[in-house]
């Protein structure tokens, strides 16, 4: 009987390695230092973010710049609920996803009026309604921030290294859970959409796929999984304001240049990027604003003559995919091993 | 009463310059739908380069204009000519990223030069004086002579591309590009004069920004996105639509900042959504091509 | 033998991977009506735009007064003198009939059309010149059409059936005005399904059949059944 397969022969190396990569990411507290933790965990989270874009708009097509709206509201929603509302910060994290889920279904309905590129500004607009919004907010400080309460965050665990072990495999976790998220609906019935939508929305919709459907549900569950990021991101920097957490800068620009050098519409491509992004800033962070600059220029030059990105070039070059994520009609009479491609 | 009646004309008059704003933006988009996320650094960028000319000629910053003007026309022709032609297609996204990433490097860049420090041209009298137009309402002369330009620049446009060659070049490639290749216009070209219109607008929206307010090299992406908002307000391809757009947009916000100066900015969003969400098209969508 | 005005040797063209024409060989002397016809699909269109310049050949020469032209924008062919009426006529819908003819003329190559010249041809479009394009019905569109390519003065009209879609008698009307135009001097090459009046007004025929040519000759002594064979690959 013929079949459909995802799995190739480096796709199933590509899990083992990942498989290999979490258990020793997992015990990272006890063959890293402190630096190493903070450092681990801040790349987790951009690993997040930028897969979250990328199913956005590499699959979805909706190129967003206004994610920083839910990374805000996610920061803000840990620091309403565990100031206001004495929540505990791990359980607010949880339920950040579920409520920016649902701000998204209004927004969505609004700015899912715009199309191509002004949709692209229509998020940016939101999210500074939001940036705004929070800055009227007096009792989370207003237009100058706030920081989360000593006794709140002692609270949730008693020694400073419990806490730091605690936030790490919080991270590691939650990112893990979006990484899985995303591999699940790819391959779902609409993950096969979506790649159609991705490869030729046209063609997908004179195909009967209801396009705005599944655009809709990719829009919201972004906004789940980047909310839920942003109130992770916020409880390990313990401080909020409007402009940190509604910054476009570091919860857009950087998300969207990891996506593009990664490779985008690839589920491999943000990880790739985020290694890129995070060796480029370990050695050119002293160089301050150029730095900023030197990425926007690779990026564009990445886009221009390298469209793919990084790891498309790879996966070009070696037709590997690290996940199970293509579907190859495998036919009856081979049984065995078909090899890379067919 | 007469105290509302001046904050609605500050809105209006600062609604010529959101229409500026907005006209570059309008252009380019209605010639060859690039939507260019740059657009508020160029504007920034503008007025630096007004700032330069003003200090190093001594000359003032309406007069600087004959300079910075055709400045941006060249940076404006060179950038599409040299990058932003190669975008162009079928695919959204090329454009889209290309352009944020020149507008994170013109931020960037001209905080390297310039530093953060907020910056102000001066243009001397004419910033002081005002004139009543009935018993209690002041206008200031600035605003009116910055209103004045964006209806004239607006008229112009709107002129350029109906009665002139370049015109017609600029509607029939918006129409198809094919065809307008075919007879005997090159579309690179023309994109280039387009983009080089649109900074010509954007030169001139930069120096009235710069005599009007403080400027640092971040205030870009708010000025994009007034453009964006009074477009899309005004209704897509509409120049006229954008003036009226501009004005809806600076009367909101004038009010908003008039009722607690921390909604200044969130009234005028405000507006543009509720308006986004019952009048998705604009108020006078006239779609050339 | 004076040299052809244009001659195309052996070009190959593709679309991405598809090969839509297989080493056409094709000659058009100064002065004379060239019809190309053959089936749907059998590489016309692809064979006018690679003359044109919207999609150059990967393999072979095109020669143009002279000169090779291959691989040059389209832009710039039609300042050479290569000007072409494309298939379904493609006015610019958002101008006017005369600014139609306009932007035709804006190359400012010297010869004898102008926007008098075109009227007088044509009328009815100068009754009409401030009305928007699409508001022509399809004859007088067609009539645009070949007014807004003459108005560059080209050496060489590409005619894509021009016939598509109108009634007989539009049909005849516009065939009847060729020789006017053709008496100026300038060659054509007119791309046809409608082969009885392409045999009419033509002196050379080409017939391509799956990308190659088939069968060429003079069309007065082209039999009807070796055109049909040519034409069906029966």
């Amino acid at each position: 009987m013929s079949r459909v397969e995802h799995a190739t022969r480096s796709s199933r190396i590509g899990v083992a390695l990942i498989g290999v990569a979490l258990i020793v990411l997992a015990l990272a507290p006890f063959w890293g230092d402190r630096q190493m933790l903070r450092l681990l965990a801040e790349v987790f989270t951009f690993v997040a973010l930028a897969s979250l874009w990328n199913l956005l708009a590499g699959y979805a097509g909706l190129v967003s710049v206004g994610q920083q709206a839910f990374v805000g509201l996610g920061g803000y929603l840990l620091f309403a609920l565990v100031i206001l509302a004495g929540v505990h910060p791990i359980v607010a994290i949880l339920i950040a996803g579920p409520i920016g889920a649902l701000v998204a279904v209004p927004v969505a309905a609004l700015i899912f009026r715009l199309r191509g590129a002004y949709f692209a500004i229509g998020t940016w607009v939101v999210a500074e309604v939001f940036r705004l919004l929070a800055s009227q907010i007096s009792v989370l400080g207003g237009g100058s921030g706030i920081s989360l309460p000593a006794a709140m965050v002692v609270a949730m665990a008693p020694s400073r290294q419990a806490r730091e072990f605690e936030i790490y495999w919080l991270a590691l976790a939650l990112t893990a859970a979006v990484l899985g998220t995303i591999v699940a609906l790819l391959r779902s019935r609409h993950g096969l959409a979506l790649t159609a939508i991705r490869d030729n929305e046209l063609a997908a919709q004179s195909n009967g796929i209801d396009v705005t459907r599944i655009k809709l549900i990719v829009y919201v569950l972004t906004g789940f999984g980047t909310a839920m990021i942003g109130a992770l991101i916020f409880l390990m920097k313990l401080r909020i304001s409007p402009d940190t957490a509604f910054s476009v800068n570091d919860w857009t620009a950087f998300v969207i240049f990891i996506t593009v050098i990664g490779g985008i519409g690839r589920i491999e491509g943000p990880i790739v990027g985020t290694i890129v992004f995070f060796i480029m800033r370990q050695t050119l962070a002293d160089l301050g604003s150029l730095y900023l600059l030197i990425m926007g220029a690779v990026a564009i030059v990445v886009m221009l003559w390298a469209p793919k990105g990084l790891w498309g070039l790879i996966a070009e070059r070696f037709g590997w995919q690290a996940l199970p994520l293509q579907r190859r009609l495998v036919l009856a009479p081979k049984t065995e091993e078909p090899g890379e491609r067919s | 009463m007469t105290e509302w009646l001046n904050v609605i004309l500050q809105g209006v008059l600062i609604g010529g310059l959101y229409a500026m704003f907005a006209a570059g933006l309008s252009l380019i988009f209605g010639v060859m739908r690039l939507v260019n996320i740059a657009h508020g650094d160029l504007i920034v960028l503008a007025a630096y380069v007004a700032l330069m000319v003003t200090q190093a000629l001594g000359i003032d910053p309406l007069t600087s204009l004959i300079f910075v003007v055709p400045v941006m026309a060249i940076i404006g022709y060179a950038l599409q000519r040299g990058l932003l032609n190669y975008t162009l297609g079928d695919d959204l996204l090329p454009p889209l990223l290309v352009t944020f990433g020149l507008s994170i490097i013109i931020q960037n860049g001209l905080l390297e030069w310039f530093t953060a420090d907020s910056r102000k041209l001066q243009a001397g009298p004419i910033e002081i004086q005002t004139f009543q137009v009935m018993h209690g309402v002041w206008i200031g002369l600035l605003p009116l002579i910055q209103f004045a330009v964006a209806a004239a620049v607006i008229a112009g446009l709107q002129m350029l591309f109906y009665k002139t060659a370049l015109g017609r070049a600029f509607r029939a490639t918006s129409d198809d590009q094919a065809v307008a290749q075919l007879m005997g216009l090159d579309t690179r070209h023309v994109f280039a004069m387009a983009m080089a219109l649109s900074l010509a607008v954007i030169a001139v929206a930069g120096v009235f920004l710069a005599v009007r307010t403080n400027f640092d090299p971040a205030i870009g992406p708010a000025r994009l996105i007034f453009g964006f908002e009074a477009v899309i307000i005004g209704g897509l391809g509409n120049m006229w639509g954008t003036l009226v757009g501009g004005i809806i947009l600076g009367v909101s916000q004038a009010i908003g900042a008039q009722i607690d100066p921390g909604w200044q900015l969130l009234a005028g969003h405000i507006v543009f959504l509720a308006i986004l969400a019952v009048r998705p098209q604009g108020l006078f969508p006239k779609v050339w091509g | 033998m004076p040299d052809p005005l244009l001659e195309l040797r052996a070009i190959d063209a593709f679309y991405g991977d598809f090969q839509a024409l297989f080493g056409v060989s094709l000659k058009v002397n100064a002065g004379e009506v060239v019809a190309v016809i053959g089936a749907n699909g059998a590489g016309k269109s692809t064979l006018l735009k690679s003359i044109a310049g919207m999609m150059p050949p990967r393999r072979g020469d095109i020669v143009f007064d002279g000169q090779p032209v291959g691989g040059a924008p389209a832009f710039d062919v039609l300042r050479r003198g290569i000007a072409l009426v494309p298939e379904g006529r493609r006015l610019f819908p958002s101008l006017t009939v005369a600014e139609n003819l306009l932007i035709g003329g804006q190359s400012r190559r010297p010869g004898p059309w102008s926007l008098t010249r075109v009227y007088d041809l044509f009328p009815v479009l100068a009754e009409r010149r401030n009305l928007p394009a699409p508001s022509l019905s399809g004859g007088q569109q067609q009539m645009c059409a070949i007014a807004r390519a003459l108005m560059s003065n080209p050496r060489l009209m590409l005619c894509d059936e021009i016939s598509l879609g109108l009634a007989p008698i539009v049909v005849r009307d516009i065939y009847a005005r060729l020789p006017a135009i053709v008496a100026e001097g300038l060659s054509l090459i007119l791309v046809e399904q409608d082969i009885a009046q392409a045999l009419k007004a033509a002196a050379q025929v080409y017939c391509l059949q799956e990308g190659r040519i088939a069968l060429q000759g003079n069309a007065a002594e082209l039999t009807r059944e070796s055109i049909s064979a040519a034409y069906f690959g029966i």
